[in-house]
């Protein structure tokens, strides 16, 4: 026990989040008889989710801030619609069409943005305007007609990593791929490990990190493996590379910079953050307009990947996207929750569905299933609060993957006193996991 | 008068975890009288009154409460109300979107065959106003009539159950004066009835003014009870009576070393933030000088605060004139960080809801207020931010097992030290500590006041706003009195005492 603790960087609920994945997914492999982990089927769940889990991040950055924001199926919805028929009509080339969401997508957050930080309107109300407004800007523009979008456009949603070099039987560039990510793993091991004995701070043995990296390293290299050798013509997908590009810089920005702090500042107590020389305004501002650009870009890949925009593109989008990060530890009350968590909590509700619908479970109950899993994973969390003790949620995804700044293993994780029960904990996340 | 006795409160003590907040007090309270009780914040009246109206449960509290002759253990507000004993809190409980009628009746709406009885509702309430010398539609909101009309609105709601013995919590506390006189008024008519009323107020001219009898309470404790007529009380009297106890030494030995003028406030004007007619700080002028500690005193609501925070990048009210000059030069701080660019800092005297956020650890409140500082292009260097939360940890003597813990699990006097050293790393010239040992313990309250005198030592500005007399004394060198939004008065540490002090504090500006 002792042993697979100091494994777990010496806290056992570190990996938690990502054992409930693991075993779902060992779960699915054993019941459907091997056809979760195949290369065609991971394929699908990275295209079929990864518009969603781009939400998921843009959402825990505007929930922690303390909002919601309802509209971002709908935006993603409009900027498909204004973009397919721009690049159909207009004829300009996909990447111009792809610059021209993204630019839509901004000046729908300033729209946004300006109602809920200076005006001051919850953004529950503006958000849910937001709903209603680009829905039926989106009819509107389409005529509620489907509208077809060009080859190029479709590599944004559909498309797969070329194949480039020497033929080795391996998609080369999903290899490249995998090495470079295992060498930042062990990478980062040596640089943090370097950190604790500058500090002077206790060190784990050399075999624990030898055996944490090497478990880590074996998931990369076989997905790797999963990946680099699918069907002709398939790899690693495009969206999934785009996915993967922004957690790091989100994972990144809400975690290192001074505007990530702010943002946790302000969900955490807004007056406090006012008094130490915070601008909340601009902060608000700030989560809202991003959230919509991410859901811009999110509806040009969707649109992408099923090839023509429609006008019921994005229905739900923001409910996905908001349960997959309550899912991942963050609190309705705002200052807690972190990129990572979510997207892990996206993949757990990905794997779910896709698990369901291997195992020929029809969608009425895959909904009522993934209902109950929303439920009892936040009840959980509450009640384990409401117990005085620190939340579940928040513990498992709380110091991912260890990170520097000397937090000595195996110090004492003090329970919040009951009168802070509601507070949970907020955590960083290290982004390279 | 009838000298009978209808409230007898015998040895009711009350203890918190930790702190016995009353210890052996007894109250009697005389039929048809006005019983005034008075004491320094956190004296103890609230909890006392919190006990007789039942909010503090039987068996909450040990001693007997003796209401018209029989012991009574009321379980909650209603029993008490159901006795005749009605509460009106300082914060008044009325619902600003319902009527006045409404609001008069909440919960105890008279109904006909389960729908309620309007007609008898509004009869009622006419009938009701006319006893309090209100004159409005039944129908008006809350939210439309004044302070002062609001209060006389909560009397007339104690009146329909039929109170008798109605006890008010600083019900002038936000009247100007003619309503205020307009209440007193009101409360001898309400005497001249029968209606017994026990009063908890600072201002001690309308107590001398109104009262028949003053119970004082000090530390949790009744002192002594007074009778205003027999005993020939006036204000002096009632201040001795409230601050006399000793003071021991609880403060670190200090000599100062004082410099220059650098910091100065003139005519510093603000307006109230929702209100727009009402001043929170009335044509103020303070300076403070490097290595000086400078103390503020004014009771609760006085504008301490108010003023504190409206210099401090105008995040309070709505600036109206006034100028700020830092080493002779004027400068505008229209935002906290433009406050805190000036070297400013503002310790809040709420720690939780406005000075920390819970959810964060120490190590992160630390750095919160200046994070340019430990930012390395655009990393903020978590290494460097260990290194400065532990650096302060050890200085301040921060009892905590890691800088990584949140700061919600730390007591009062730690998270207190955490806010400091957040201040301290902006390296303020001047620091405001609002209340700086509010809720913290003797002995951290011994250590703060050394931090405050280290950093006094340094060259420093220090503003120690505080409702404790005896803090004040023993840390500044000068202390401004502050009543009702004005300084009323600046005096050197050689002139100050509790009773010069309190003289200031509460009586209007003759003395200024």
């Amino acid at each position: 026990m002792k042993a697979l603790k100091q494994i777990l960087g010496g806290n056992t609920r570190q990996f938690g989040m990502i054992f409930a994945l693991v075993a779902l997914v060992v779960f699915f492999q054993w019941q459907t008889g091997g056809k979760t982990l195949t290369p065609g089927n991971m394929m699908n769940l990275f295209n079929g989710n990864s518009y969603i889990l781009i939400l998921a991040i843009g959402m825990v950055l505007v929930i922690i801030a303390g909002h919601i924001d309802l509209s971002v199926g709908s935006i993603a919805a409009f900027v498909g619609i204004v973009v397919a028929i721009a690049m159909r009509d207009w004829g300009i080339p996909w990447y111009m069409g792809v610059i021209l969401g993204l630019v839509l997508g901004a000046v729908i957050g300033l729209w946004q943005g300006f109602w809920v930080a200076y005006v001051g309107i919850p953004a529950f109300i503006v958000t849910l305007a937001g709903m209603l407004l680009f829905r039926g800007a989106n009819q509107a523009v389409g005529d509620s007609n489907t509208v077809p979008v060009p080859e190029g456009f479709r590599y944004l949603g559909a498309g797969y990593l070329p194949e480039v070099g020497p033929s080795t039987g391996y998609n080369n560039l999903t290899v490249l791929l995998g090495l470079a990510l295992v060498a930042f793993v062990i990478y980062r091991e040596i640089r943090s490990r370097r950190k604790l004995e500058k500090i002077g701070a206790e060190i784990p043995p050399t075999w624990v990190p030898v055996v944490k990296v090497g478990l880590l390293c074996a998931v990369i290299l076989y997905a790797t493996y999963l990946f680099a050798t699918g069907r002709p013509g398939t790899s690693f997908p495009v969206p999934g590379l785009i996915l993967g590009v922004l957690v790091i810089i989100y994972a990144f920005v809400s975690n290192k910079t001074i505007l990530g702090r702010h943002v946790y500042a302000v969900g955490g107590n807004r007056h406090a953050a006012e008094l130490s020389g915070v601008q909340s305004k601009r902060v608000n501002f700030m989560v809202m307009m991003n959230m919509s650009v991410l859901a811009a870009l999110a509806g040009m890949i969707f649109v992408g990947r099923s090839t023509a925009s429609g006008p019921s593109d994005g229905v739900g989008w923001e409910l996905d996207a908001i349960a997959a990060v309550f899912i991942g530890g963050a609190a309705v009350s705002g200052g807690v929750g972190t990129v990572v968590g979510s997207i892990i909590g996206g993949l757990v509700m990905a794997v779910l569905n896709n698990g369901l619908q291997l195992l020929g479970i029809g969608a009425d109950l895959t909904q009522i299933i993934k209902g109950l899993v929303l439920l009892v994973a936040v009840a959980f969390d509450v009640y384990n609060k409401s117990q005085g003790k620190p939340s579940i949620i928040g513990l498992l995804t709380r110091n991912f993957g260890g990170g520097g700044g000397g937090r000595k293993p195996d110090a004492p994780v003090r329970e919040p006193a009951p009168t802070e029960q509601a507070t949970g904990t907020k955590e960083v996340i290290s982004h390279d996991v | 008068m009838n000298n009978h006795t209808i409230l007898e409160m015998r040895s009711i003590t009350k203890e918190f975890p930790g702190v016995k907040a009353l210890s052996d007090v007894s109250l009697e309270v005389q039929a048809g009288e006005i019983h005034a009780i008075c004491g320094e914040n956190g004296a103890g009246k609230s909890t006392l009154m919190k006990v007789l109206s039942g909010l503090y449960p039987y068996g909450d509290y040990s001693g007997d409460i003796v209401f018209q002759g029989e012991v009574v253990e009321f379980k909650d507000i209603r029993a008490s109300e159901a006795a005749g004993i009605v509460i009106i809190h300082q914060e008044l409980a009325l619902i600003p979107e319902l009527s006045i009628a409404e609001n008069i009746f909440l919960g105890n709406e008279p109904t006909r065959f389960g729908v309620i009885d309007w007609d008898y509702v509004n009869r009622t309430t006419l009938d009701l106003m006319a006893r309090v010398g209100l004159t409005e539609d039944p129908t008006t909101k809350i939210k439309d009539i004044g302070v002062g009309k609001q209060q006389l609105v909560e009397i007339a709601k104690a009146l329909n159950k039929s109170v008798k013995l109605l006890i008010l919590d600083e019900p002038t506390a936000a009247l100007n004066e003619s309503d205020s006189q307009h209440l007193l008024d009101l409360m001898a008519g309400l005497r001249s009835k029968g209606i017994s009323c026990i009063m908890i107020s600072h201002k001690l001219n309308e107590i001398e003014q109104i009262a028949d009898s003053i119970t004082i309470i000090r530390d949790g404790r009744s002192i002594e009870t007074l009778h205003v007529k027999n005993d020939g009380v006036d204000e002096d009297r009632i201040i001795r009576g409230m601050v006399g106890r000793s003071l021991e030494s609880r403060f670190p030995d200090h000599t100062p070393s004082i410099g220059e003028t650098f910091f100065e406030v003139r005519n510093w004007t603000v307006g109230h933030p929702t209100v727009p007619d009402r001043l929170v700080c009335k044509n103020s002028s303070f300076k403070v000088r490097r290595g000086e500690i400078v103390g503020f005193a004014g009771l609760m609501g006085a504008g301490r605060t108010e003023l504190a925070r409206s210099v401090f990048g105008r995040s309070y009210g709505n600036f109206k004139s006034g100028q700020i000059l830092i080493n002779g030069k004027e400068v505008t701080l229209r935002s906290v960080p433009q406050a805190i660019d000036a070297g400013l800092a503002y310790v809040t005297e709420d720690r939780k809801s406005l000075g920390l956020n819970l959810l964060d650890d120490i190590k992160a409140t630390t750095v919160s207020a200046d994070l340019k500082k430990i930012t390395r292009g655009l990393v903020v260097d978590k290494d460097e931010e260990f290194r400065v939360a532990e650096e302060y940890r050890k200085s301040l003597r921060t009892k905590t097992p890691s800088v990584n813990d949140g700061v919600a699990t730390l007591s009062g006097g730690n998270q207190q030290k955490v806010v400091l050293s957040k201040w301290m790393f902006t390296d303020p010239e001047l620091l405001i500590l609002d209340e700086p040992t509010r809720g913290i313990d003797v002995g951290a309250k011994y250590e703060i006041y050394g931090i405050i005198q280290r950093l006094a030592d340094q060259g420093k500005g220090v503003i120690v706003i505080s409702s404790e007399l005896p803090e004040l004394l023993g840390l500044s060198d000068r202390i401004y009195t502050i009543f009702e939004g004005a300084i009323t008065g600046e005096l050197t540490r050689n002139e100050a005492n509790q009773e010069s002090l309190m003289k200031l504090m509460t009586a209007s500006r003759k003395t200024a």
